[in-house]
């Protein structure tokens, strides 16, 4: 228990639009700063998905106004095979990063988090400040990739080397668009750990009198969770950035071996290893999906308490759960890996962990279950989601089953079924977290109802439509006329 | 509303298993010898995650049905058993389930990695460079000449670096765009990386393995039809990785020597 | 009265006199009365030219199933000549010849996943159009020298987007061009000042050029270069043959 007038004389009533709305100190300021950085961020991300999917739909053929957006990568509006790779990596990135980690995490947790141990605010008010303008400067950096002549990097928002670290050579925006990627997740994990620490010593430090952790709401949890696993897995990422832009400014070859052969010209690179940067990717990769989710989970949990007029089954279960999801998906990473060419014997070392780790998301999924029977749920759109985000979980997370295992994986590795998968629990179960949190906390942060008529078209055209686009993604994996891998600016099967 | 939900859902549910179930469409038929423990661990997760999905989507879809909204005069209830139910359903249920699958996972995971490759396999190399893949057979000699990375030349031919004129190995070594390979007989494939990551993936012969440069990684498999097959990069590779393909020919035995014989009066 | 017009008349004669400098500059397409022809001869065997496999790319295997197409670095005749050598003045042009840019606009084309030309000859400044006759996309990669007067460059041009236009900046013999995606795509752009002829199939070659002496110079992709002093008189065409040894 802390002394609160040492809070409240840290505070004092800020006057000026500045010191009030953009450099504020205030967790709900910065909380409804992220909010909408990742509202900006998600309309851009998804315009992006627009445009591939409306190139996949009509490829070869003119998208008006394409060529504005640029002009190498549309002559003539038709889309190259490198604007398309250009568009996938930024839409990834986009979604991933600046509104997976943004929204659930740093808006709602910022909001919320102190208000919910019972604290006056954050303790390091200007590192949480710092915080959102880091992250948002890191936003710019990225979309700037846009704006330079080669334009964005067109590696996939997982950058794997060396087509990522040996340059240009390697295609249009793998000079400058890689430096700034890189650039900008860097900055971006910066951003990401000054919130962390805001997170964890609001969390053991700053909790009310009586507030004991176990009282905490399962919101809180999930934020505390999710913000251990953000320093530990941030805090590889942007050490995997700098040396990923160190091989290119300062011709170092950490993930450049020799010999290399591009455009018949050998690269001037020795001694790296491209496994390394996978290794080093994927140990913050797997996390992360975490860091996407687990909020969203404390989300549902909380929105479903409060509409289904009863406790959860058991409220330190579903904590043990979320903490036993965050400590395993440390040991599952290698699962993006089974194919890579690292020792198969690690291949199956990994499997298991991740096949354990079915069995916390499972008690979760029973958790809420469980909660329901019994109950008597008020429907209403912060509800719909959440049980739509269960829904969507458990179908994302069986298809997960075949992509636990090493020998499956041969056959669906970099096929649209991991698109189906990822966008399941990610593109939509995440994200329908954060429409419960929008729709349940909205009067709380802005002062009015959102219109509850909308919300519950929102939750149909979403749920359904949603479900329409990735489940046959999923399915349509198995037959051999239909199953297309990912990356793809067309497929040229030509059985 | 919440009846909505709940038909919506059971609705989804079983749209989405009529396909898998009725085999609506299937897998690529398998012609390998290592293929079936694969094939067979694919309709086994198949099964457990199918029934967990059904079975999880329509319980969720009834307690929506049966407890939203507010059913006045009905009391609040609580599941009988509690947490401890279910988190007992889940180990014992999912836990032994999901390590049932890895344990016998391992045996079709072994059969392809922990073993050897035959003592007369045929070594053949691939290479996989931005955007095409290329084949090398050691030609009669049976040894595979050293590769020269700085005599790379895309224009002339020389797309593994070959010194024909001073590397005695290199002399009878032969290059081509297409892989053939005679049927039944197992095969060790040496994968190189001429520049990034590829991969290569046959889905009938059951073989997906990413390249890796710096290190030169190696296959065994053995296909048993005759036909012509597809083998595409799944690794993004750059620009042109969707048009990074090559074409597999299984043929007999007397077919593919034919076949050798005349890549190699074509080199 | 006289006086001005005098002046009026003087100025517009200077004026039109200036013009005519100027124009005569910018945009010749044919200069001199002189002609230069000459043939390209092999001494000794050609190498042998590789077939191309083209069957990653089926729709352009397709087009060349019957027919197969070989690499065509050193393409010589049954008769021992040579095609697709660059032939082209290095020394002896004037002022206005040296920077006039050929107001031709050839095409580049890609066709059958080759390039056709697989050589190109041009002027500094020069405008040509680059195609894509296929059915299949293909990306267009020239490397000019490293530090030198033109950029590297790299953009892909599906079917169904317009020609592109282009020019170069500076002097290079030669840039390579090549397409990523179909490996053995494989051509040249030689970029020069003056007049300049590529040798056709049966290796023959026609300069026109204003009477002077100069030297010429033949480049071929694997036998290097060539050079040779030729005299060009008003009326009567001059000849100049080279002859590149095998390798």
């Amino acid at each position: 228990m802390h002394d609160m007038s040492h809070a409240q004389a840290a505070h004092h009533e800020p006057t000026g639009f500045i010191r009030k709305h953009v450099f504020s100190l205030d967790h709900k300021v910065i909380g409804k700063q992220y909010y909408g950085l990742a509202l900006a961020a998600v309309l851009i991300g998804m315009f992006l998905s627009w445009l591939m999917r409306i190139h996949l739909g009509w490829t070869n053929y003119p998208i008006p106004g394409l060529e504005l957006l640029s002009k190498n990568g549309a002559p003539g509006n038709v889309m190259t095979p490198e604007f398309y790779l250009q568009l996938m990596t930024m839409h990834a990135t986009i979604m991933v990063f600046f509104v997976l980690t943004t929204a659930p995490f740093a808006a709602f947790g910022n909001y919320f988090l102190p208000i919910q141990v019972g604290a006056e605010d954050m303790p390091f008010p200007h590192f949480n400040m710092m915080s959102f303008w880091v992250t948002f400067v890191g936003f710019l950096v990225l979309v700037s990739s846009f704006f330079v002549p080669d334009g964005p990097t067109l590696g996939g928002w997982t950058q794997y080397a060396p087509l990522s670290a040996v340059g240009k050579v390697s295609g249009p925006g793998q000079g400058l668009g890689v430096v700034l990627w890189a650039t900008s997740i860097a900055i971006f994990c910066v951003g990401q750990l000054l919130g962390s620490l805001n997170f964890i010593t609001t969390t053991l430090d700053m909790r009310t009198r009586g507030m004991s952790m176990w009282r905490l709401p399962l919101s809180a949890w999930a934020w505390f969770i999710t913000s251990v696993m953000g320093l530990t897995a941030f805090a590889v990422l942007m050490p995997a950035c700098i040396l990923l832009i160190l091989d290119h400014v300062a011709g170092t070859s950490f993930f450049v071996p020799s010999n290399l052969v591009i455009n018949d010209q050998l690269q001037p690179h020795s001694g790296g290893s491209t496994l390394l940067w996978q290794h080093l990717f994927w140990f913050f990769g797997h996390p992360e999906v975490y860091i996407a989710i687990v909020p969203g989970m404390g989300i549902v949990s909380h929105v479903l308490v409060t509409n289904m007029r009863k406790p959860l089954l058991s409220h330190r279960v579903v904590v043990y759960s979320m903490g036993a999801l965050a400590v395993l998906s440390y040991m599952v990473y290698g699962h993006h890996m089974f194919l890579s060419g690292m020792n198969p014997v690690s291949s199956l070392a990994f499997s298991f962990p991740t096949l354990v780790i079915t069995i916390p998301s499972t008690i979760l999924v029973l958790m809420w279950l469980g909660s329901l029977y019994g109950a008597k749920l008020r429907i209403n759109s912060a509800s719909l989601f959440s049980l739509g985000f269960i829904s969507m979980f458990i179908s994302g997370g069986v298809s997960g089953f075949f992509l636990a295992q090493p020998s499956t994986d041969i056959m669906l590795h970099a096929t649209y079924f991991v698109v189906g998968h990822f966008h399941m629990v990610m593109g939509v179960a995440a994200m329908f977290g954060i429409f419960a949190g929008t729709y349940f906390w909205f009067p709380k942060m802005f002062g009015r109802m959102m219109n509850e008529t909308l919300g519950k078209l929102h939750f149909w055209l979403s749920f359904v439509g949603t479900y329409c686009i990735f489940m046959p993604s999923t399915i349509l994996e198995w037959p051999e006329t239909y199953a297309v891998t990912r990356r793809l600016w067309t497929t040229t099967h030509s059985r | 509303m919440g009846k909505f939900v709940a038909v919506t859902i059971v609705v989804i549910a079983i749209v989405s298993a009529i396909p898998i179930l009725r085999h609506t469409w299937w897998m690529a038929e398998d012609i390998s010898t290592h293929g079936a423990p694969i094939d067979e661990q694919m309709s086994e997760t198949m099964a457990e995650a199918g029934i967990s999905f059904l079975a999880s989507q329509i319980i969720l879809a009834y307690f929506i049905w049966r407890f939203s909204g507010s059913r006045p005069g009905e009391k609040v209830k609580h599941f009988p058993g509690g947490a401890k139910a279910m988190v007992w359903a889940a180990f014992l249920l999912v836990g032994t389930e999901v390590l049932a699958l890895g344990v016998f996972g391992v045996k079709a995971w072994a059969n392809i990695y922990f073993t050897p490759p035959a003592a007369n396999a045929m070594p053949i190399q691939v290479q996989a460079g931005q955007f095409a893949f290329y084949f090398r057979y050691p030609g009669p000699d049976g040894t595979f000449g050293p590769l020269h990375a700085d005599l790379i030349n895309e224009g002339t031919q020389n797309f593994f670096g070959l010194d024909q004129d001073h590397d005695q190995d290199s002399k009878d070594d032969i290059v081509t765009a297409e892989m053939a390979i005679p049927v039944n007989r197992e095969i060790h494939l040496l994968m190189h990386a001429k520049d990034v990551g590829h991969s290569f993936f046959v889905p009938e012969l059951r073989v997906q393995q990413d390249f890796v440069p710096g290190l030169d990684v190696t296959l065994h498999f053995t296909a048993t039809k005759i036909g012509r097959y597809e083998i595409v990069c799944t690794q993004l590779c750059g620009l042109g990785h969707y048009n990074m393909k090559a074409y597999l020919n299984v043929k007999s035995q007397p077919d593919f020597d034919d076949w050798l014989k005349k890549q190699a009066a074509l080199q | 009265m006289k006086a001005a017009q005098k002046i009026a008349v003087m100025s517009s004669a200077l004026l039109l006199l200036a013009f005519a400098f100027l124009y005569s500059g910018n945009n010749v397409s044919a200069a001199g009365e002189g002609k230069i022809t000459g043939t390209i001869k092999l001494d000794g065997t050609a190498p042998r030219q590789r077939p191309i496999d083209m069957s990653k790319e089926p729709s352009c295997a397709k087009i060349h199933e019957s027919n197969p197409v070989h690499t065509e670095n050193v393409v010589a005749s049954a008769s021992g000549t040579l095609q697709n050598v660059v032939v082209y003045v290095s020394e002896g042009l004037t002022g206005n010849e040296a920077s006039a840019v050929s107001s031709d606009n050839p095409t580049w084309d890609q066709k059958g996943c080759q390039y056709i030309p697989h050589v190109m000859a041009l002027n500094i400044g020069q405008h040509f159009k680059v195609v894509n006759s296929d059915q299949t996309s293909h990306n267009i990669h020239p490397m000019p020298k490293q530090g030198g007067p033109n950029h590297e460059w790299n953009k892909s041009q599906p079917t169904g987007a317009p020609p592109f236009d282009v020019t170069w900046t500076g002097e290079e013999v030669a840039i390579p061009v090549k397409c990523n995606i179909h490996p053995w795509m494989h051509g040249y752009m030689a970029v020069v000042k003056g007049p300049n002829a590529i040798s056709d199939a049966n290796g023959a070659f026609t300069l026109n050029l204003a009477p002077g002496s100069y030297t010429l110079t033949a480049w071929q992709e694997e036998l290097g270069t060539q050079t040779q002093k030729v005299t060009v008189a008003a009326g009567k065409p001059a000849t100049a043959d080279f002859t590149f040894k095998a390798k």
